[in-house]
């Protein structure tokens, strides 16, 4: 086993797309909540090997895209202040806020620097002790119990210096708003393959409980989302939706505790902002009280400007999943990759990168 | 000697002398260098290629090679890349100050053993220190000028519809080795940077085929961007297949974990060539016999269909479109 090429073989792919197509009768719609999930599927040519009918609407599964401009702005505000260094992942420094980017703030002068985990961003903190050292804290479950294990290392080790700005979301009640909103009728989700690694399948069951909509976890590979979708389908097509597991490699029902329990331990559940969608209760983390020395937010004032969206940019309904990036005027024409409007044209996770960067053979003359 | 550079080794003065004489001198040293004049005087006639690079790779050394290797090289290719035979190169370090000694010794090593592999000279010079914090450590910049042998025409505006895609070999090592050395990403592997001249196998392949079209080296921007850039300056389309491309398993890896696409990772011994169909085979069985071609493979083909677009046919079956790398390369978050 080389545990990847036996996720993209070609055979196995070309099977499950008969199956998929033979079992397929209605005309359906999935949401792929993840953007890795999206490039996935552009990247292998997954929407040209399964039926026409079965469409693939990408959702608001990209942790740089859903990042409010509000929020976006603070952390640039952060970035000026002096004696501080920002630390985030690298997506981050090239979306615009409203009025700069950390990007321009770092051309400017600011200390903005690019880190792989956070364990990386205490160890800037320990090395420049006269520095006030803030990680931009981005992400879902994935990514939640690597900044509190940071936070307790820091604590740890006695680092006074480092501090987190905590953007962290929680996937299930996004999920719920977005089903409570109606916008889009799904009818099934591909649901989040690295977040049900700690989370587990059990909080989604209100998906189909509630909604009547399947909703199957699904790896990253090729040939796992092909088995997701084969699942997805065969679960409409019989009217039963549940909850099922297609990453069983990754995923445990119940998830990871030891990450869970470390994520209980240093935040605590409280509403979040979303790009697009607006404040959703429950549905972000704060850092507790006992940690509070490490919270950004506490330690550091910054008075910011009311947040401005680009004009034209429809990252927030492309997030939602109520327009695809096709659907955007800006897309392509002004909003490229080398001079994004919107979050989803910078991230690697984004939707309109994907769609920009893997186009397919039957769109080619918009390219 | 002092162990490390002194803002006094750039003055001009006594140290810089002595620099140069102890320092570079000892591995570079030729007839039109040894003169020590204001500049090199060489003979030299018919078609000449000349190009320029500047290399500023972070970290210095790295797995497979260091900066010094890479100036030597990365020159040496770009007038490769056109067909021509390199024969001089200049050279000229930025150093920051403080800079160790030892290392500059063993980088100037390298450049020499580069130097000779590829047979070229380096014939003028220039030493340069700054202050603390004006550079990182050290940036060199090489020029070359490379004669063209009668009846070559290689440029990335001569691909024919019809014409076969010649790939060197695997692609992305260099990108992967620098990557698994950069703070906050290491990781223990045994992956090399790919860095090579490869004048040698050019010239090997120009005696047995008169009919070589394009020859480019995929660096920064991969294979992906190479193949955009000749579609567009050959206004034809590129079709080619993701199997063909030949990956090792370590650089597959990687991309997996970080969630990376091999075809936009740097190479900086690799080639592609686009040449005539009739000739695509003798081309590539004399490609596989140079220890730089050995995994060199047929990847695709040139068609007057979507001319400046890049296609591939992915693992799967279904085509989509291959763009060229924008902005930087960056692991995803979740």
């Amino acid at each position: 086993m080389k545990f990847i090429d036996e996720y993209q073989d070609n055979k196995l792919a070309q099977g499950l797309a008969r199956k998929i197509a033979k079992r397929s009768t209605k005309t359906i719609r999935l949401m792929e909540f993840c953007g890795g999930h999206t490039h996935a599927i552009l990247r292998y040519g997954i929407r040209q090997l399964v039926p026409k009918t079965i469409e693939l609407r990408s959702g608001p599964g990209c942790p740089v895209c859903v990042t409010a401009t509000a929020d976006l702005d603070k952390a640039i505000a952060l970035a000026k202040l002096p004696g501080v260094a920002i630390t985030t992942f690298g997506d981050m420094i090239r979306v615009p806020g409203s009025y700069s980017s950390l990007q321009k703030a770092k051309a400017e002068g600011a200390d903005v620097r690019i880190v792989y985990s956070t364990i990386d961003a205490v160890e800037i903190a320990k090395a420049n002790p006269g520095k006030s050292v803030i990680f931009i804290g981005i992400g879902f479950e994935t990514t939640a119990p690597t900044i509190a294990a940071s936070i307790l290392k820091a604590q740890q080790e006695k680092i006074e210096n480092f501090y987190v700005l905590s953007l962290n979301k929680l996937t299930p009640p996004v999920m719920k708003a977005l089903l409570d909103s109606g916008e889009i009728k799904l009818d099934g989700i591909i649901g989040p393959g690295h977040v049900s690694v700690i989370i587990g399948s059990h909080p989604y069951e209100f998906i189909p409980r509630d909604y009547g909509v399947a909703c199957v976890i699904s790896g990253f590979e090729p040939l796992d989302i092909l088995l997701c979708i084969d699942k997805l389908v065969e679960q409409i097509e019989k009217g039963e939706p549940k909850v099922e597991i297609a990453y069983p490699r990754g995923v445990k029902p119940e998830g990871n505790r030891k990450a869970w329990q470390l994520m209980e331990d240093v935040f605590e559940i409280d509403e979040a902002n979303w790009r697009g969608i607006g404040i959703v209760p429950q549905s972000g983390l704060k850092i507790r009280r006992k940690y509070e020395r490490f919270d950004a937010d506490k330690a550091f004032s910054v008075s910011l400007k009311p947040p401005r969206e680009p004009k034209g940019c429809r990252c927030g309904d492309v997030i939602r999943g109520a327009a695809t990036p096709l659907e955007c005027k800006l897309f392509r024409k002004v909003c490229t990759p080398e001079r994004p409007v919107g979050p989803c044209m910078v991230s690697s996770e984004g939707a309109c990168a994907a769609y920009y960067q893997y186009g397919t053979t039957e769109n080619l003359q918009d390219f | 000697m002092d162990d490390s550079i002194l803002l006094a080794h750039g003055s001009g003065g006594k140290l810089s002398h002595e620099l140069v004489e102890k320092k570079f001198l000892p591995f570079l040293a030729n007839p039109a260098l040894n003169k020590l004049d204001d500049s090199a005087v060489f003979e030299a006639s018919g078609r000449l290629a000349f190009t320029t690079d500047g290399y500023v790779v972070n970290p210095i050394f790295f797995p497979g090679g260091d900066i010094g290797k890479l100036a030597v090289c990365g020159t040496v290719n770009d007038l490769a890349m056109n067909g021509a035979k390199p024969l001089y190169l200049s050279l000229s370090a930025i150093i920051e100050e403080g800079f160790l000694l030892s290392e500059l010794e063993q980088i100037m090593q390298s450049i020499k053993k580069a130097a000779e592999e590829a047979e070229v000279s380096i014939i003028a010079g220039d030493t340069k220190v700054v202050n603390r914090g004006q550079a990182d450590k050290l940036f060199i910049t090489t020029s070359g000028v490379g004669i063209i042998s009668p009846g070559v025409d290689i440029s990335g505006a001569n691909a024919r519809a019809g014409d076969k895609v010649l790939l060197s070999g695997t692609i992305g090592d260099h990108g992967i080795a620098i990557m698994s050395q950069r703070e906050g990403l290491r990781f223990s592997m045994t992956l090399e940077s790919d860095c090579a001249p490869l004048n040698k196998l050019v010239s090997q392949m120009l005696e047995v085929s008169s009919s070589i079209h394009c020859l480019r080296d995929p660096t920064r921007g991969g294979l992906a961007t190479t193949l955009n850039e000749l579609a567009r300056q050959s206004k034809v389309g590129i079709v080619v297949e993701e199997t063909k491309i030949p990956v090792k398993e370590e650089v597959k890896a990687v991309c997996e974990l970080l969630g990376l696409d091999p075809i936009y990772v740097a190479n900086e011994g690799k080639l592609v060539a686009i040449v005539d169909p009739a000739d695509a085979d003798k081309i590539l069985a004399r490609m596989r016999k140079n220890r730089y071609g050995r995994d060199a493979a047929i990847i695709g083909e040139v068609t007057k269909e979507h001319p400046g677009k890049v296609v591939m046919k992915t693992k799967l079956g279904p085509s989509r479109i291959v763009d060229m790398l924008s902005g930087e390369l960056l692991p995803r978050i979740c």
